[in-house]
């Protein structure tokens, strides 16, 4: 695809000629995950999480197009179909918490996924698009995460989706209206859990649609690297197929293993007891939280508790949280340091370790009472988040001295780069296979 | 000293034979394969009739009221059941038939339980392709053979619920069913 010594798809089966002629299909599964597309050498497993991300998204969409064959959106009966997938559907309990467990394990994997960009700086150019478009998937994640937990209608549904329309009514003048549109109502009802369903099963498939362009634009220049450096010649890449359909198999194993712990084991560690008490419009739980993958962000959204200047706190803390994600789209454009990979700047790794321990804390105050002290630390640390993005990147990238880069990915892996064994693999006679 | 004698490190990729890496390889792939079946399984049986619809299984039937020349439709498995008292005319007409001359050969005994010939039973779906049969409801056509009359396709049944003219290939289904009492059925 990217590199000119990417190996040829030249299919032997007459069958497949045929097919190639007509539908090259298979060409395009040869340069886009098989032979054909050379990748670094140097991967490490933490460039597993995006081939883990396309298995959460397929495992969602699969479970959930069978729940929705089960699940009745009618807040008449919504969760009692619920309970009826439990108790009545053959493997409907797995089904559920497959699907449940599966929205958490996704959410695992994409903040790997992004944390790992963010520590080698895979968001710089020319792989801005590529971070762009993870952006726009991650929040497109977020509203399916959410409308998907409204849909089982017991009190965090209800109480869910009650805030979360909420945080529109902040806005001023249209506020209200823009929440009373979303609902369909006054409050979270049938029109507001019909359309929370129907949304909840077309957003998958639009994350699809992003996902491709994702992959395509991550294509274009190949992935980044453990070093950051890019790729200069065929001894510094290997095919994808076998050396990394191998690797990912491997973390695919580790994944499921885990993620069985939880589905099997502890299907409801994750989530809220208060959800399995059928949706009250007149009593609001104690503890309102969101489900663990929103913490952070909430914890944000509830810093804000005072007035600032003519701002409503309420507004700010709406805006500090969308903004903390928002912000993202510009992040290529704040780190300029000319360095990629965390690995080789000194200063940037250490501020990174900083942002996600603080990334932790907001999740810790996120998840508990809205009193103090996690007010206050909520405070402090939403106050670092920004000022890791707007103020500590531009410095640090200005200031800092980046450590020595090696010549190539050839010689960062073998220590020099001229006797490159792959490399001079398709010179030699006979084939050199690594066992 | 001896002479040295220097064994060439074998190169464990040249090896003939089955190697190692192919017994990892085959392993591998064969565990996924397997586990991926097995996941279909639950995939798959997901879209069978759930608990609460096989808890479904039977249903009482009180037929006091039904008199001589007379049917009723029940409901058993959210298909209408056809529950008719026939009029020794009716029992005459069937018992008078040719067994040899049906598509689907049974006599008027056979789908009836013994001492109780003129309760016929059957479930009210065409063995053609399900439509429900005319005949039950008062004033209804009733066929050429004065039983069931199926609209959609033209099935001809007698008043036996036999199969007589049209495409149906069998008779009219007798389900599963017992008297409770003299006036009560349970079927299922």
């Amino acid at each position: 695809m990217s590199f000119p010594w990417a190996q040829d798809y030249t299919p032997r089966a007459p069958l497949m000629q045929w097919l190639d002629e007509k539908l090259p299909l298979p060409r395009l599964l040869h340069g886009a995950i098989g032979a054909g597309y050379p990748v670094p050498r140097n991967l490490s497993y933490m460039w597993n999480f995006g081939v883990l991300a396309g298995f959460c998204l397929v495992l969602q969409i699969v479970t959930g197009v069978i729940l929705a064959m089960h699940y009745a959106a009618n807040q008449a009966i919504a969760f009692n179909s619920v309970e009826h997938i439990m108790r009545d559907v053959n493997w409907g309990w797995l089904m559920r918490y497959a699907h449940a467990n599966g929205a958490s394990a996704f959410f695992v994997v994409i903040y790997m996924h992004i944390f790992r960009g963010l520590f080698y700086g895979s968001y710089k150019a020319p792989r801005e698009m590529v971070w762009l478009l993870g952006v726009v998937i991650f929040l497109l994640l977020m509203a399916t995460g959410f409308l998907g937990y409204v849909l089982p209608w017991g009190q965090m549904s209800f109480w869910g989706a009650q805030v979360i329309t909420g945080l529109f009514g902040a806005i001023p003048v249209v506020g209200e209206p823009i929440q009373h549109w979303l609902l369909g109502g006054y409050a979270p009802d049938n029109a507001a859990l019909n359309r929370f369903f129907s949304l909840h099963f077309l957003l998958p498939f639009v994350i699809a649609g992003v996902v491709i362009l994702h992959i395509w634009a991550l294509h274009i220049n190949g992935s980044n690297n453990p070093t950051g450096i890019e790729v200069k010649r065929e001894s510094d890449t290997i095919p994808f197929h076998p050396y990394y359909t191998a690797k990912d198999g491997f973390g695919l194993g580790v994944f499921l293993i885990v993620y069985a712990a939880f589905v099997f084991f502890m299907p409801n560690a994750l989530g809220h007891a208060d959800n399995y008490i059928p949706a009250n419009p007149l009593q609001t739980p104690a503890l309102i939280v969101p489900e663990w993958y929103f913490w952070p962000f909430y914890a944000i959204l509830r810093s804000f508790t005072q007035d600032i200047l003519f701002i409503p706190a309420k507004l700010m803390g709406v805006m500090a949280m969308f903004s903390s994600i928002l912000l993202w789209f510009i992040l290529p454009w704040l780190d300029k340091s000319p360095v990629r990979s965390g690995h080789y700047r000194p200063l940037y790794r250490k501020f990174f370790w900083v942002l996600v321990l603080d990334v932790l804390v907001l999740g810790y105050c996120g998840g508990s009472h809205a009193e103090e002290p996690y007010l206050m630390i909520s405070q402090i640390a939403t106050a670092y988040y920004f000022l890791h993005f707007l103020v500590i990147l531009p410095i640090v990238a200005s200031l800092e001295r980046p450590d020595p880069l090696p010549y190539s990915i050839t010689e960062a892996v073998l220590g020099h780069d001229e006797h490159a064994v792959l490399g001079a693999g398709r010179a030699v006679p006979a084939p050199v296979r690594v066992n | 000293m001896a002479d040295e004698v220097v064994i060439p490190a074998a190169d464990p990729a040249l090896e003939p034979g089955v190697r190692r890496r192919d017994f990892i390889n085959i392993a591998a792939v064969s565990a996924a394969a397997i586990g991926g079946v097995a996941t279909l399984v639950p995939l798959i049986s997901q879209m069978n009739p759930s608990a609460d619809v096989l808890a479904e299984s039977s249903v009482e039937v009180d037929i006091a009221a039904i008199q001589p020349g007379q049917a009723i439709k029940a409901i058993f498995r959210k298909q209408p059941v056809f529950i008719r008292n026939l009029t020794p005319a009716e029992i005459a007409a069937a018992e008078k038939v040719d067994i040899g001359s049906l598509r689907d050969p049974q006599t008027l005994a056979e789908r009836t339980k013994p001492g109780k010939t003129n309760w016929l039973i059957t479930m009210g779906v065409c063995t053609h392709l399900g439509c429900v049969p005319l005949g039950a409801g008062e004033g209804e056509n009733r066929g050429e053979f004065g039983g069931y009359f199926c609209p959609c396709h033209g099935s001809q049944y007698d008043t036996a619920a036999r199969i007589r003219k049209g495409p149906a290939p069998k008779n009219l289904e007798v389900p599963v069913y017992a008297f409770s009492s003299d006036t009560v059925v349970k079927i299922g």
